[in-house]
């Protein structure tokens, strides 16, 4: 294993300082390992709160800030954060409006966010909505798992709703666009490497040189099948036709986010983005926003995964609202 | 010497043993879960036990109930993923039906762990047979209670307990996931005994153990 690390130990809280030395405009709590705003909640402002295990850098932290969330727990990497964290974070970022938590489908994740719902609720009276992102086609018979896993789309999601909390919506409101959101979109990711947990020191599944793993998670989980390493085009259109046969996105504009997994130049992104949009501008799909590059990322993990966003007319206008963080920044 | 009950030191002993069980076996544990989830049941499981003896040195617990859902929330609070929250909640929920005692018979016990499981059942949504801890812990209080209805004590309940366990956490070998990380699996999950199964098998080892020694 070769990483910049300090010690596998201490990856987290060394992050952790950093984020702190590079962004006055955040405030890190180290105990409890949470990423507020510097500023406190804005009276009447629903607080957004996401979070979820570490490595997928810039997400959460790198997304707390002006027009997305109030506060990111940090978990161990590719761990859930646990419910005092949580419960904490709501605390804290709770203006009166309530609180809502975004979190990604895993069953910790879900767990550990509806063990702190609870508590919060029960110890200090915040009123507590929740949606959990689950668009990963990856996942077929949902039905016999823990369900669609939660990826790519939680980014624009936390776009598009951060943007609506900072308009002044209601909690109602705001969950209502969460769970619009969540239906519209789909997602689906590949890689041509495993990646390597720090505590772990090696790599979490053997892939061989000339092989890729199609339909994989964000934590090394297997995907759907591996097979020869194809060109840019094929692989292209192995994500986006399982995509395009679960949901129909003809008809509506579309935001699509191309995302490179930790390990994979931009360069190979822009790659991939021209294939992808000429397989949605083939299907009709009529692409109007675009994301590229690293945004959920699987540590080291050489990859991508495409993502579709059906938009209506309110989330195109909330996609184009101002929004200033460390992983996302535009029209400030 | 073997035991009818179980004091409230014995149960600190219990909890002080799994420590050391899942400290030995953390290779293994890592090892079962690298081949079907994410490769940190083993390191979860020992960073949580050791909070826990940690936390119930500082704090003496005087009854049942407090040490159960101290030990409940520290897991809760140090273990994080899925198996912190299940952990827990089987702990805090024996706490709840435990009460304020500082003894529990063959039968006291039982109903604890029963209360425990049905708490896991309400956070996991866990059936029989989906290949989760549910599979260790559902038949070893089966037998648990056929021993007790036939008049077992704490140590022979126990002991017949940890041999239903095991049994079923081998059984999860050629099973299908359909609960946690390695249900994105699918058939890539049979072959592969479950590591939450086997923690808490590892559980009823830490009560033999405890009360036979």
């Amino acid at each position: 294993m070769k990483k910049l690390i300090n010690t596998p130990e201490s990856v987290l809280a060394d992050a952790l300082a950093g984020i702190d030395a590079a962004h006055p405009e955040l405030k890190v709590d180290h105990v409890n390992r949470v990423i507020y705003r510097a500023e406190p909640t804005r009276a009447g402002k629903v607080a957004l709160i996401s979070g979820g295990g570490s490595g997928h850098e810039p997400l959460h932290g790198g997304f707390v800030g002006f027009g997305m969330l109030d506060a990111a727990c940090a978990g161990e990497v590719f761990t859930s954060p646990t419910p005092d964290q949580m419960q904490e974070a709501t605390k804290v970022a709770d203006s009166g409006a309530g609180v809502l938590h975004i979190v990604k489908n895993y069953t910790g994740d879900v767990m550990n966010f509806e063990m702190a719902a609870e508590m919060a609720e029960a110890e200090t009276g915040v009123k507590v909505a929740s949606v959990v992102v689950n668009d990963d086609v990856a996942v077929q018979d949902s039905l016999f798992t823990a369900g669609r896993r939660g990826v790519g789309l939680t980014v624009l999601l936390e776009k598009i709703v951060g943007a609506a909390a900072e308009e002044g919506q209601d909690l109602a409101a705001v969950t209502a666009l969460a769970h619009r959101v969540n239906d519209s979109g789909r997602s689906m990711g590949m890689a041509l490497t495993s990646c390597t947990v720090p505590a772990a020191g090696k790599p979490t599944f053997d892939l061989p040189d000339d092989m890729m793993e199609i339909g994989v998670g964000i934590h090394g989980e297997p995907g759907r099948h591996r097979e020869k390493l194809a060109d840019a085009a094929s692989i292209a259109k192995q994500l986006v036709d399982p995509i395009l046969a679960d949901m129909d996105f003809t008809g509506s504009p579309a935001i699509v986010m191309m995302n490179g997994m930790g390990g994979t130049p931009q360069i190979e992104l822009y790659i991939m983005y021209n294939e992808v949009a000429k397989l949605l501008k083939a299907a009709g799909v009529e692409v109007v926003r675009n994301l590229v590059g690293d945004y959920i990322t699987s540590l080291d993990m050489a990859g991508c995964s495409v993502t579709i966003l059906k938009a209506d007319e309110e989330m195109l206008k909330l996609w184009d609202a101002p929004v200033n963080t460390a992983g996302l920044r535009w029209g400030v | 010497m073997s035991t009818s009950t179980i004091s409230l030191d014995q149960l600190i002993a219990w909890l002080s043993r799994f420590r050391d069980l899942v400290t030995e076996k953390q290779s293994y544990l890592t090892e079962l879960d690298s081949a079907i989830g994410d490769a940190d049941h083993g390191a979860n499981m020992v960073r949580g036990m050791n909070a826990v003896v940690e936390k119930i040195g500082a704090e003496p617990a005087t009854a049942a109930d407090a040490l159960l859902k101290s030990v409940g929330m520290t897991l809760v609070t140090s273990v994080g993923g899925a198996s912190g929250p299940l952990y827990g909640t089987l702990f805090l929920r024996m706490g709840v039906n435990a009460g304020p005692v500082t003894e529990l018979d063959a039968a006291a016990l039982g109903a604890a762990l029963r209360a425990g499981l049905e708490g896991v059942v309400a956070r996991g949504k866990a059936e029989a047979g989906d290949k989760t801890m549910f599979d260790a812990i559902a038949p070893a209080l089966d037998a648990w209670d056929v021993a007790v209805a036939d008049g077992a004590d704490v140590a022979a309940a126990a002991s017949v307990a940890l041999t239903a366990a095991d049994k079923g956490r081998l059984a999860t070998e050629p099973l299908v996931a359909r609960k946690g990380r390695a249900s994105y699996l699918g058939e890539r999950s049979a072959g592969h005994i479950d590591p939450g199964a086997t923690s808490s098998t590892l559980l009823f080892q830490a009560l033999v153990d405890t009360v036979s020694s």
